[in-house]
């Protein structure tokens, strides 16, 4: 398996951990979506993954890529997974590019300095990059700043940094949600089309089930630090188990649906709320007082597992 | 029918003070570079004829007890003034970039290490710092340099710190932290060329502080030793022709000390405003 995290618990001073007892698989060519409200501990899923954990926190569990467990390997160890197994896409490309750097130094710098490779390479091999992933006229944007580029073709250089190492395991944390609707697209199709040519596995982070559903081969469901259901994405999308999961796609306006919008009643909660059962009973329909006492655990539904205790299997 | 709308002129501030000044700085410079030049007379030619003479042809800002041309002084002075605290700056800045960068990366005890050792330089008198360093290595002007330099070493390492604490917050730091780069080579590459904007009008407006600074030793006898024409000597060497009615030996290095550090100050914080920074 490319990436396994399980049992993750990673608790940073709140009154409740940020992640508790998450598990998930991702394999070889594979793309495994992850679906949550803001707060609900996704990025720092991704961001463990590269062991960039929020300060003084205490993560116990296991996160292996490749076999290697990430949390304990050396610090070089670290470093070689950072620089050649494991890539990451950010939400904002402009903010995750250095203002006062070239586009081209952006490419060729990581792989002169952390891959060893020879400068010359090292530029054929960004400009191979980046007509890989769309862009017009390479050598002149190589030598452009990104404040000359638009969101969509700064992200699509990121992406291409992303590849630059080979890596065999994508993390794109909202990697289309800072993008318009056209560029959003197309930057889905470059992500799916260089995710099956390289055969590469992908944790695909978003807040929009919906994307995810179309998107992803398997999703899993993030409340409050839990996974609350994992799923094929299809499955997921048509018949949701978990009444979270099911309140968002009901909060998602249809065109020529008569029904008024349902918004999940309540606000997600912040790390400060600690919960002495399912972290979602305060605002689930069908909740009762069982369900305040009940810690959630995965019960086996079809293709998967739902975190409910009202889920008949 | 037209309607005449009225803007805002995007010059807002007529920077009138700031070509001045650069101006007279560079103006400054050149004449220090070329003082072989362009003085009238050697720095150190006495001339018993001309004691205390007032302005004339002859000698344009007049001269000191000794008939030294005070014109000449100043240009030759204006030589080790403006190179100290330069030396000064470069020491106390490579110095302070380092440590506020270091205690901004690695946070934790190293940050408490040094935002304590900077908060007791902080809590001592640079000045009483500097002298007891000359006291114990003796006068002159190395020793006064290499002493203001550690002096503004935590001055410099404080600000840097909190400039590198917002830069390490950013997200493209993160970015090349997870491509596998090592802290080194991001602060080194990345961090503090970024941080340059930032610092350079600091800097500048330094430059000034430290001039008076260095000056100020000197005065005291801490710094440039006679014959040298370091400003802050020659104004100490003149008080007591005050006492002869003479003003002149004062006041001619007193106003070069003053203007030079004002131009820098006019251009440091125009410098900060220009790059989006409050100095």
């Amino acid at each position: 398996m490319l990436l396994s995290v399980e049992g993750l618990t990673i608790e940073a001073g709140g009154r409740r951990p940020i992640l508790r007892e998450v598990s998930l698989t991702v394999g070889k060519g594979e793309i495994v979506g992850l679906v949550g409200e803001s707060g609900s501990g996704k990025s720092t899923i991704a961001r463990s993954v590269l062991r960039l954990l929020p300060a003084g926190a205490r993560a116990s569990g296991r996160v292996a890529v490749s076999g290697d467990d990430v949390l304990t390997m050396s610090p070089a160890a670290l470093r070689d997974l950072r620089a050649s197994q494991v890539a990451m896409i950010y939400q904002d490309p402009r903010s995750s590019l250095n203002p006062v750097r070239r586009i081209g130094d952006f490419l060729t710098e990581r792989m002169v300095l952390t891959l060893g490779r020879p400068k010359a390479e090292a530029r054929a091999r960004a400009l191979e990059l980046l007509a890989a992933v769309g862009m017009r006229d390479p050598e002149l944007r190589m030598r452009q700043y990104p404040h000359e580029l638009s969101g969509g073709m700064l992200q699509r250089v990121v992406i291409a940094a992303a590849l630059a190492a080979d890596p065999a395991l994508l993390l794109a944390d909202e990697a289309t949600s800072a993008l318009d609707v056209t560029t959003q697209a197309e930057t889905l199709a470059l992500l799916r089309r260089v995710q099956a040519e390289r055969q590469l596995g992908m944790l695909f982070i978003t807040h929009d089930l919906q994307l995810a559903a179309a998107f992803c081969d398997r999703v899993h469901v993030l409340y409050a630090g839990t996974v609350v259901e994992s799923r094929p994405a299809k499955e997921l999308f048509e018949d949701p188990r978990h009444p979270y999961t099911a309140g968002l796609l009901a909060c998602t306006p249809e065109l020529g649906d008569p029904r008024p919008i349902r918004p999940i009643p309540g606000r997600p909660p912040s790390l400060d709320d600690a919960f002495t059962g399912c972290p979602f009973a305060p605002r689930c329909p069908h909740a009762t007082d069982a369900c305040e006492r009940w810690l959630p655990e995965p019960v086996t539904v079809s293709g998967g597992s739902a975190a409910c205790r009202l889920v008949e299997a | 029918m037209t309607t005449a709308i009225a803007t805002l002129s995007p010059k807002t501030a007529r920077p009138l003070g700031y070509w001045l000044s650069s101006a007279f700085l560079a103006l400054v410079v050149t004449a220090a570079a070329l003082a072989p030049l362009v003085a009238p007379y050697q720095p150190d030619a006495v001339d018993f004829a001309a004691t205390l003479a007032p302005m004339s042809p002859e000698h344009l800002l007049g001269a000191d007890q000794s008939g030294r041309d005070l014109f000449t002084r100043i240009l030759y002075g204006a030589r080790t003034s403006l190179i100290g605290p330069l030396v000064l700056l470069a020491i106390a800045s490579v110095l302070g970039v380092a440590l506020g960068t270091l205690a901004a990366w690695h946070r934790g005890w190293v940050d408490a290490v040094v935002s304590r050792l900077t908060d007791v330089m902080y809590a001592f008198p640079g000045l009483l710092f500097v002298v007891l360093i000359v006291a114990v290595f003796g006068n002159g002007m190395t020793t006064a340099v290499v002493a203001l330099g550690l002096a503004y070493t935590p001055t410099i390492a404080k600000y840097t710190r909190s400039v590198a604490l917002a830069e390490c917050a950013k997200p493209y730091i993160d970015a090349y932290r997870v491509q596998g780069m090592g802290g080194f080579t991001i602060c080194v590459r990345h961090l503090v060329p970024n941080m340059a904007r930032s610092l350079v009008g600091y800097l500048v407006v330094l430059f000034g502080e430290g001039l008076m600074s260095l000056a100020t030793l000197s005065f005291l006898g801490f710094g440039a030793q006679p014959p040298s024409s370091d400003w802050g000597l020659m104004v100490k060497e003149g008080q007591p022709a005050i006492v002869q009615g003479a003003f002149l030996p004062v006041l001619v290095p007193g106003a070069a000390i003053a203007l030079v550090v004002v131009s820098f100050n006019v251009i440091g914080v125009r410098v900060a405003d220009r790059m989006g920074v409050k100095a």
